[in-house]
Formats: C-alpha cells, sequence, structure tokens
C-alpha cells in the first residue's frame, strides 16, 4: 500500500528546492564596496590582511581568555578596537552597531553575516556614550535576510530624534 | 488471533483537513508568541526574576513525561511479550515520539537565547542533570525511531526485542532525569526530594497512557475502523492502576515532608495556605484522581467509551494542573535564606512570588500540543501504523469465538 | 612552560610581600583594604580565593550605598519594573520572630565554593574561576534559567529586555543571566568591589581579601571574631561571610 508521502515524495522535494533556490539567488548584485571608517591609531595590532581574515579567532580566544582566566591583556580586546575604530564624524555624530558608519556593521551589513557581539557589548567607547545621535535598540535579528539592500538597512538604523 | 494488517489513514476527509488546518493554526499562533517573547524580552511574559519558570515549562514537562507513558503499550508488548499490546505498539512508539518533539519545541523556544541551540548541543556540562537529559531526549527520539523501524520492516524484525528492552529502560531513564530536574533542587523548599524521580516515572505512565487513549479513539472513529472492547478494557484497568499510583505517590511524598518541621511551611502553603496552589493542589486530586478512578472503576461503566474517554481528559488535566503546582507553586514559595527570621527586601525575599500566565505563554505551550498532534495526524497517513482491524476477532489473542 | 610560571608565581609573592610590608610601615589602615595585582597576561589561580565579610552589627539599616555603587559600576539602570529588573546586591531586613530584633544586611552572591549555579549549568556558562569568583559566561548562556532555580541565595537575574550602552567592563544583553560578578574586572586590577569600596567610606562593614591568605585582612578577622554562612547547612562554602547574625 502506497501511502500519501510516498506518493508525493517526488512534489515535495521538488518544491524544497525551488524554496532553496529562491533564496539563495536573492543578492543583489549593485552594491558597492563598503566604506569603513579610519581607525584612531597609526597602525592595527595585526596587519590588516590578518585581521579582515581572522579577526573573530583572535575575539573569541581572548573572550575566553578574558572571561575564563582574567586575562585582561589588551590587545586583542574588542574593548580596544571599539575605542579605536569607533570615532565621532565631523559633526561630532558616533555611529551605532548596525549603520553602515560603524566599523564593525560596514564589513558585517555588505557581507550579511550576523553578529551579536552588541546584544551585550557596548557598541563605541564608553567616553562618547550619551554623545552623538541616538538610535532605536538595534536589533540584529532585522538582518537575518541575507540581502544587501541599502535602503532597507537605512530604514531600519534610522534616526529617531 | 489473525494475523494483523497494517494500513495508512487515507486522510482526504474534510474533517482531517480541517484538522490539519486546526493544529496550523495553533503552531502559528506558537510560534508568533515566541517571537513575541523574544523579541522584546521576557518582561513580556508573567515570568520575572522570581518566577523563572513559567507556563511553558509546564505544558514542556508534562510533555516530556507523556512521552515516556506513551510508549507503555509498545513495552508492554515487546518487553513483557504481551501479544495484546502488540497491534497498537507502532501508534504507542510513534506518539512517544511525536509528544517530545512537542515539549522540546516548547522548551527550546522559550530560551532566552533560542538562537544558541547549538551550543547547547555541543557543549555540554556532565554534571548537570539538564545537559544529561538533553542527551536522553535527543537519544529517545533516536532509540524510538529505531525501535518503531523493527516493528515496520520485516527485514529488521529479528532486533525487535532488543530495541523495545532498549527504548524500555532509556525511558525509563529519562523520566527520572526529568524528575530529578527538581529532585536535584537542594535549596528549594518545594524540590529537594529523591522520591520526585520515580513520581515523575509514574506520573509518565498515566499521563501518558491517557494521551494515547485519546489519539487511539479520535483515530479509530475517524476512519470508522473497528475497535474492540477487549483491548481497552485493558488499557482502561491499566489507566486506573496509574491514577492510583500517582495519588500513593503524591500522598507519601507529602506525608514525609509533613513529618519534618523544617518542611512544615512549603506544606502548609501547598496543602492549606497557598491560595491558588491550594486550590489547585486539590484540585488535582479530585479532577486528576479520584473522578478519572470513579469513571474507570464504576461497574455500571464498564465498557463505555465516552467515561474512559473523559476520565483520559481529566488525567492530562490534573496531570497539567500536577505540573503547575510543582513547577510555579514550588518557586513561588519564598526561599528560606533565614529560617526562623521574618525577612522583607527590593527583590521580593520572604514574600510569596506571584505569577500571572500571558497569553504568548499560553499560546505557545498549547502550539507544543498541537505540534505533537499535527506529526501524529501526519503520521498516520503517511505511514502503516494503525491495524485496520482491532476487532476482538482479529487482533485478541484470547478471543473465543 | 610550567618552570616559567613558577617562577613568576613566586616572584609576584615576593613582590607582593614587599609592597605589603612597606605598606604597613606607610600607612596600615589603608592598606588592609588592598589586595595585589595580577599581571595582565596571567591566568588567576587557586592560589587565592577571594571572599567578602560584612559586619552586620556596623551595616546601618538605612544605608543603600553598597547597592547604589553596584548599580552605577556595573550599569544596572532597570526599566522601573521591579519584578524584571535586575539587581546584584540587595539590602535585607531580617526580623527575629521572638526577639523583634530588627537588622539588615547586603546580600548578593556568595560566590559558593560549590556552587550549585555551576553544578546545573547545561553549558557550563556558569562557572568558578580559579580564585573562586563564580560568573556567567554570557557567550555560552542560553538562558534556560536554570541556574537561578538552583541558587539558594536569589542571587540571580536574568535580562528580561534589550540594553544599551552598556559599561565596557560589564557586558550585559537580554536573555542571559547575571549576578555580582565581585567586580571581577577591578579586581583583576588589585581594587576592592565597588560595594566594599563604597561601604569603607563612612561604615566600614564590608571587608573583601584573599581567603587563603592566613595573613590577610579578612582571613585574619575571620580566625579571631568568626564568620557565619547563609545556609551552611547546604555545606556550599561560600565566600562571602557575615558577622552579628
Amino acid at each position: 500500500m502506497v501511502s500519501w508521502f510516498q506518493k508525493n515524495l517526488q512534489n515535495v522535494m521538488l518544491a524544497v528546492t525551488a524554496l532553496l533556490l529562491a533564496t539563495s539567488v536573492n543578492v543583489n548584485a549593485e552594491v558597492a564596496a563598503p566604506v569603513v571608517p579610519k581607525g584612531k591609531g597609526e597602525q592595527c595590532v595585526e596587519p590588516t590582511a590578518e585581521m579582515r581574515k581572522n579577526h573573530m579567532d583572535m575575539l573569541k580566544h581572548q573572550r575566553d581568555e578574558t572571561v575564563h582566566n582574567g586575562v585582561r591583556t589588551k590587545k586583542h580586546a574588542l574593548k580596544e578596537c571599539i575605542a579605536c575604530h569607533v570615532q565621532p564624524d565631523d559633526k561630532g555624530q558616533v555611529a551605532r552597531f548596525g549603520e553602515d558608519e560603524h566599523f564593525c556593521s560596514s564589513c558585517h551589513n555588505y557581507a550579511g553575516v550576523n553578529v551579536d557581539c552588541f546584544q551585550c557589548h557596548a557598541d563605541r567607547p564608553q567616553e562618547l556614550i550619551g554623545k552623538g545621535h541616538k538610535i532605536k535598540p538595534h536589533h540584529t535579528a532585522d538582518f537575518k535576510d541575507k540581502t544587501i539592500n541599502k535602503d532597507a538597512l537605512q530604514a531600519l538604523t534610522k534616526v529617531s530624534k | 488471533m489473525k494475523l494483523i494488517r497494517f494500513a495508512s489513514i487515507d486522510g482526504n476527509s474534510n474533517g482531517y483537513w480541517a484538522l490539519m488546518a486546526l493544529f496550523a493554526a495553533f503552531i502559528m499562533a506558537a510560534l508568533g508568541s515566541s517571537y513575541f517573547m523574544e523579541h522584546n524580552g521576557h518582561w513580556v511574559t508573567g515570568m520575572n526574576n522570581q518566577i523563572v519558570w513559567g507556563l511553558p515549562h509546564v505544558f514542556a514537562v508534562f510533555l516530556i513525561v507523556a512521552a515516556s507513558g506513551a510508549l507503555n503499550v509498545a513495552s508492554i508488548a515487546s518487553v513483557f511479550n504481551k501479544k495484546a499490546y502488540k497491534p497498537l505498539a507502532r501508534l504507542s512508539a510513534l506518539l512517544a515520539i511525536a509528544l517530545l518533539m512537542g515539549g522540546l519545541v516548547v522548551l527550546v523556544l522559550d530560551l532566552g537565547r533560542p538562537d544558541r541551540l547549538i551550543i547547547a548541543a555541543t557543549i555540554y556540562n556532565f554534571k548537570s542533570i539538564f545537559a544529561w537529559n538533553m542527551i536522553l531526549y535527543s537519544g529517545f527520539i533516536g532509540i524510538v525511531g529505531v525501535y518503531l523501524w523493527t516493528m515496520m520492516d520485516q527485514t529488521v524484525a529479528k532486533y525487535n526485542r532488543v530495541a523495545g528492552i532498549s527504548a524500555f529502560i532509556w525511558r525509563l531513564m529519562l523520566t527520572t532525569g526529568t524528575g530529578s530536574i527538581f529532585g536535584f533542587l537542594v535549596a528549594r523548599q518545594g524540590y529537594d526530594a529523591a522520591i520526585m524521580a520515580p513520581m515523575f516515572v509514574i506520573m509518565s505512565f498515566a499521563f501518558g497512557l491517557a494521551f494515547f487513549l485519546l489519539v487511539l479513539f479520535a483515530a479509530y472513529n475517524g476512519t470508522k475502523r473497528e475497535l474492540g472492547d477487549a483491548i481497552v478494557l485493558r488499557l482502561r484497568k491499566l489507566l486506573g492502576v496509574f491514577v492510583a499510583a500517582i495519588l500513593y505517590f503524591v500522598a507519601v511524598f507529602h506525608l514525609t515532608n509533613l513529618y519534618a518541621t523544617e518542611h512544615h511551611g512549603v506544606e502548609a502553603f501547598i496543602l492549606r495556605d497557598g491560595g491558588i496552589f491550594t486550590q489547585l493542589f486539590w484540585a488535582q486530586v479530585v479532577i486528576g484522581g479520584l473522578i478519572p478512578l470513579a469513571l474507570i472503576f464504576a461497574p455500571q461503566l464498564k465498557n463505555c467509551r465516552k467515561s474512559l474517554a473523559l476520565a483520559s481528559v481529566l488525567v492530562i488535566l490534573g496531570g497539567l494542573l500536577q505540573m503547575y503546582v510543582i513547577i510555579i507553586g514550588g518557586q513561588a514559595y519564598p526561599l528560606q535564606l533565614f529560617p526562623g527570621m521574618e525577612v522583607s527586601s527590593s527583590f521580593f525575599d520572604g514574600v510569596v512570588n506571584s505569577y500571572t500566565p500571558s497569553l504568548a505563554e499560553l499560546m505557545l505551550g498549547l502550539g507544543g500540543v498541537a505540534i505533537t498532534l499535527i506529526v501524529v495526524t501526519l503520521a498516520v497517513k503517511a505511514l502503516d501504523l494503525l491495524p485496520v482491524s482491532m476487532a476482538d476477532a482479529v487482533a485478541d489473542p484470547h478471543h473465543k469465538d | 612552560m610550567k618552570t616559567e610560571n613558577i617562577t613568576d608565581t613566586s616572584k609576584r609573592k615576593f613582590l607582593g610581600g614587599a609592597a605589603l610590608t612597606a605598606g604597613i610601615v606607610i600607612a596600615p589602615g589603608v592598606l588592609l583594604q588592598t589586595v595585589q595585582a595580577k599581571p595582565d597576561d596571567q591566568p588567576v589561580t587557586n592560589k587565592v580565593r577571594w571572599g567578602m565579610l560584612i559586619d552586620t552589627n556596623k551595616c546601618a539599616d538605612d544605608c543603600t550605598d553598597c547597592v547604589t555603587a553596584c548599580n552605577t559600576e556595573n550599569g544596572l539602570t532597570g526599566f522601573e519594573r521591579p519584578e524584571t529588573d535586575s539587581q546584584w546586591i540587595r539590602k535585607v531586613t531580617l526580623k527575629d520572630k521572638q526577639t523583634g530584633h530588627v537588622k539588615t544586611l547586603p546580600v548578593m552572591c556568595q560566590h559558593c565554593e560549590t556552587a550549585p549555579c555551576a553544578d546545573v549549568c547545561p553549558t557550563g556558562a556558569s562557572f568558578k574561576r580559579e580564585d573562586g569568583i563564580v560568573l556567567v559566561d554570557k557567550h555560552i548562556c542560553i538562558g534556560c534559567r536554570y541556574c537561578m532555580m538552583a541558587c539558594p541565595y536569589k542571587a540571580r537575574s536574568f535580562v528580561h529586555e534589550d540594553l544599551t550602552d552598556q559599561k565596557d567592563h560589564a557586558p550585559r544583553g537580554k536573555g542571559t543571566v547575571e549576578s555580582c560578578t565581585m567586580c571581577v574586572h577591578k579586581v583583576d586590577k588589585g581594587e576592592s568591589p565597588a560595594c566594599v569600596t563604597a561601604c569603607n567610606k563612612e561604615h566600614k562593614a564590608m571587608y573583601f581579601g584573599d581567603l587563603n591568605d592566613a595573613n590577610s585582612d579578612i582571613s585574619k578577622r575571620l580566625k579571631q571574631y568568626g564568620g557565619k554562612q547563609i545556609r551552611a547547612d547546604l555545606g556550599l562554602n561560600p565566600g562571602v561571610r557575615y558577622q552579628g547574625v
């Protein structure tokens, strides 16, 4: 006795495949490369190429060392990245994580890679908190669909006065 | 006893699709509720820093416990070689898997960070009974899945008994582990008792069987297949024994506590002064215990299926009440940091904690039940789970023509 | 590698000892509250066990300086929802049912040696550092709240809503559990926790130090006057001890 599921197996598989294809080709090819804000310092703690490729591993290693073992060296600490790379612009405004002007999200928005660091960590240097513009609390969930659509991002990070 | 023939159901009636639509609607509501809770944070629920586990946990623990019990029929058939139960073993195993899935979804969707489920699945602290439970739960689905396979595929049928015994041992470990989540909480007056583990095992027997009976009735009524009195009577008596056993365990648990002065406070709270929790406790004893017992064992109702179905509904309701009293009542009673002292603080020390479940929590919990039911409804259509006839002449090994 | 570590530690001990001697000569009262700083690149060890002693006889009924200091230090602003807002330290008022005697004392994470929260945590996010400080690794906390069920001291809070502009030394976020860190960021720099510092401005009811060091102020006081554990019956050997309860 052939059951309903067995009879329709082929259709189900087709539907699933179509769904997967539909989601994966949804990439907007017209987006320009991200503009990454310059840091405060002269030179990063590691060569740029090394940072681009491996910053996540360094941060993760440092995070475990700090939380579990109390190692508090500054070289690979997120706090120091933020202190150097998140700076006010000409008008004294500080970008928040989620905005294209923020050091981390400039690339992460472009690459469509979701990070949850800033649900707990401050996204700008301590002395700049309270300065510049304020936006609504950001929700990284909003970036889950992997399209790179500038309008959508701007709408999400719109400044509320 | 003749050869049992199994067949999937047609599942094309309006009733079937209406049922599917209903379950799907509940599941959508649960997903929406979960998104609402996770997006805003748990402050939108009734849970807080005092009552940290709420209605979702009542449903989740109930479903997980019931999952183990739903395997009763299959276990009796394979482990204890009772032929009468064999025809229903497939449904029993499938329902066990479905109940566990429903419970786990609720549990996961209530986490503070459900997005980190992968962490829970990859990093284990083996001193945590919770971590052990994650292994027990996923292992249960796997083992019962294999067990079901050995029932349905003649080429692997020779492994049926091994799989059945493994599943039986595993399910006992699973409910022991679930009861121990509470039994191991040494600091809280309402928990910290070794009897929690066996009590949860007995609770699983009753809740799971009640759920099984309702699904069985619905399936055979819905498909107009024949269901004989002999098997129903067996299950009826079994349910009665399990319900009585729950009452026995509840009585022993509270009597032991009543003997120790240390526990008088929490006992008075649950049994006498606890307001809603006291009412729910006694409601559980009456609705989930005494009334079902009467319905099951009243000689006039011996072959009355409606009374058995009603008893099953009441056992499930009583089970949910019992979980509510254990999980939420246990947290509502204040922690005793300074025995003999009256305490107060800005952090609700020394006061009975209040909890008002939100609609989102209720919908999430009901969504778990809907997931269970939709899995069963789909499975009986996709797989040959149900005997074409459960008439006594076909299915009862002791039937005399 | 191992020998290197041993040399390092002994060097530190030597330096610390020298500093302590010098300090006692100059200003004994002040130095007794300070602790030995750990080099930034060294992991913590179990040679020290940080602890606190609270003399409830000196704790003023109407004073909440320790609570305020904790909230300021760790950025616990809250949403004016007392049932869901985080509280890492709270003042508890005790009234003896027999005698009517009333006193107040601060209660926070007791930093147990055998911490129930760490035992029950499925992912190991709740853990005890080598130096006895109990923490939550929020990177791997899944927000199951079993630790809150297990804690005998009601010391933990769950973050119930979105947070922004956290302190950079005290990251905290929605969906994870948190509690007193004994101001681990200060301790690692050789400072005392914020509550202890605040208390010492006026009432001097709180002491912080190394319980493993028989010569530390806190150990000497504990040896001389004793110190009770809250719920000693549980055998958890907490790092926070109380006098006068």
